[in-house]
């Protein structure tokens, strides 16, 4: 299993050919208090780099986009109902959806955690 | 929020403390202001209900309005000039909610004017504050002299422990109510403190001259139901308080009628009142008070949980394409723990309980028009 990084602060856990995605614990801290979040439906087909989830905090909405292309094979419902998971399991309980990778080779263009630690430092 | 100036930023007399308690800063109006601290959004805004919050509002304009002839009802006779309210009506130690008119009809500003006994003392928004000031130095300058207190800072005290926190330091404030305004000793500081704010909750606005204001909210943090709250959660709280922000729920375009400000222009003023009209854009303005407007500022609360936010266009329906009117303020309530918005619709789809959509990500979104506050008030009358 690898977790990658996007430098819009999403996360990604590579499992076979699907990523689970989420936003990084840097970007919700960033976001502040989460009080809503929006996710794609499953069966959805989506670019790289296309508005995929929402998240708002009190002050603002935020896009997170697709880190690769692929099709939406799960969502976390969980975040409906409780959006402050958001703040206190960014890397865990509160991932956003999942993707079945439509080309592997976009991969490649994604940080790792040094690289991402790097980026936010 | 404001945030396109590309000059200096300047600082409040409190920058250094919010530096020192951890805030993160934003542009506004033309400062480097406090958008929240370490707490967050969220917490402030819930710990200013039920305990105390302390806002610098130090951006905002005071005024003081002095009559030539010394005599505190000729300057109010004089600025009811520029605003529809009855100002000559303020009791001395009394304070007013009022607006600023333009020829059309519209709001050049809204303020707040209280009587200190020998002249009156304005508080007026940031981003306006050097128009309001040629404003009444262009128009009232015969009559007046018009002095910028820019060398004091205002902070808000906010919330059901507010009281107990100010008495503390100035025994008096527990006899004030709500809209009582004037000079009071705090600490050893005189100052000028009224009854008011801006989030629906009971609590006090205080003047204090620049060079005294960090020892006074040292002082006034030093108590642990006090909390400094930044720009963020003031928003969030006027929002659920159903309070107009100047420049969004209320501008140049929008008359006192059309932006449901009735209530704040006194008989007095209107049709067959001693002093009816008399100020700019009266003559539309009274006109709408008997016929009505065309649209109307109101309360929505979306039915689901997507804060629906300033700039959303609305429709009668979810397939209409015909916008009818345009969300002017909205975010998310903390303590309804719910989303909430304001904006403006035609008059005949401004009833309570009317359904309408806001359109969203392209989605079009149902919500109610509701009466606000959205958050019942705690004020001490």
């Amino acid at each position: 299993m690898t977790t990658l990084y996007t430098s819009d602060h999403e996360w990604l856990r590579i499992e076979g050919d699907v990523a689970t995605i989420g936003i990084t614990d840097y970007a919700q801290s960033q976001l502040g208090d989460v009080v809503f979040v929006e996710l794609p439906k499953v069966g959805r087909s989506l670019k790289k780099a296309e508005a995929a989830a929402v998240v708002e905090s009190v002050k603002a909405a935020s896009d997170v986009y697709a880190p690769i292309t692929g099709e939406v094979v799960e969502v976390n419902d969980a975040l409906a109902a409780e959006p402050a998971l958001v703040n206190s399991d960014a890397g865990g309980k509160a991932w956003f959806f999942k993707l079945k990778i439509a080309d592997k080779g976009e991969l490649g263009g994604l940080m790792d955690e040094a690289a991402y630690a790097a980026h936010t430092a | 929020m404001l945030a396109h100036e590309t000059s200096p930023l300047k600082q409040t007399p409190l920058h250094a403390l919010h530096l020192a308690r951890g805030a993160k800063m934003v542009p506004f109006a033309g400062y480097d202001m406090p958008v929240q601290y370490a707490a967050g959004v969220l917490k402030e805004h819930l710990h200013t209900r039920k305990e105390a919050g302390l806002f610098d509002v130090s951006h905002m304009g005071q005024l003081a309005l002095k009559a030539k002839s010394g005599k505190v009802a000729d300057a109010a006779l004089a600025l009811e000039k520029l605003v529809p309210q009855d100002i000559v009506g303020v009791a001395p130690g009394r304070q007013r909610y009022a607006q600023f008119t333009n020829n059309d009809g519209g709001l050049l500003d809204d303020l707040m004017v209280a009587n200190f006994g020998d002249h009156l003392f304005l508080v007026v928004n940031a981003a306006c504050k050097a128009e309001d000031e040629a404003h009444l130095r262009a128009n009232l300058s015969d009559a007046c002299e018009i002095v910028s207190l820019a060398d004091r800072a205002l902070i808000a005290l906010q919330g059901p422990k507010a009281e107990s926190a100010l008495a503390k330091l100035c025994a008096d404030v527990g006899s004030m109510k709500f809209m009582d305004a004037g000079p009071r000793r705090v600490g050893d500081v005189d100052c000028f403190v009224s009854r008011s704010g801006y989030t629906g909750e009971d609590g006090f606005e205080i003047s204090v001259p620049a060079d005294k204001a960090e020892a006074l909210v040292t002082a006034l943090l030093d108590n642990p139901d006090v909390l400094p709250i930044g720009l963020g959660a003031r928003d969030s709280l006027r929002l659920e308080a159903g309070l107009c922000l100047y420049g969004h729920d209320i501008d140049t375009t929008t008359t006192p009628v059309e932006g449901a400000l009735e209530w704040s222009v006194q008989k007095v003023r209107r049709s067959g009142g001693a002093r009816a009209g008399g100020f700019p854009g009266a003559d539309k303005i009274l006109v709408q008070f008997a016929d009505g407007a065309a649209r109307r500022r109101v309360g929505l609360k979306p039915d689901g949980r997507a804060p629906v936010r300033e700039g959303a266009a609305l429709f009668a329906d979810a397939g209409s394409t015909e916008q009818i009117g345009k969300v002017t303020s909205g975010g998310f309530g903390p303590s309804l723990n719910a989303p909430v918005a304001m904006g403006y619709l035609p008059t005949a789809l401004s009833a309570v309980g009317t359904t309408v959509f806001a359109e969203v990500r392209g989605q079009r979104l149902p919500l109610k028009v509701a009466a606000t506050p959205f958050v019942p008030n705690t004020y001490k009358r």
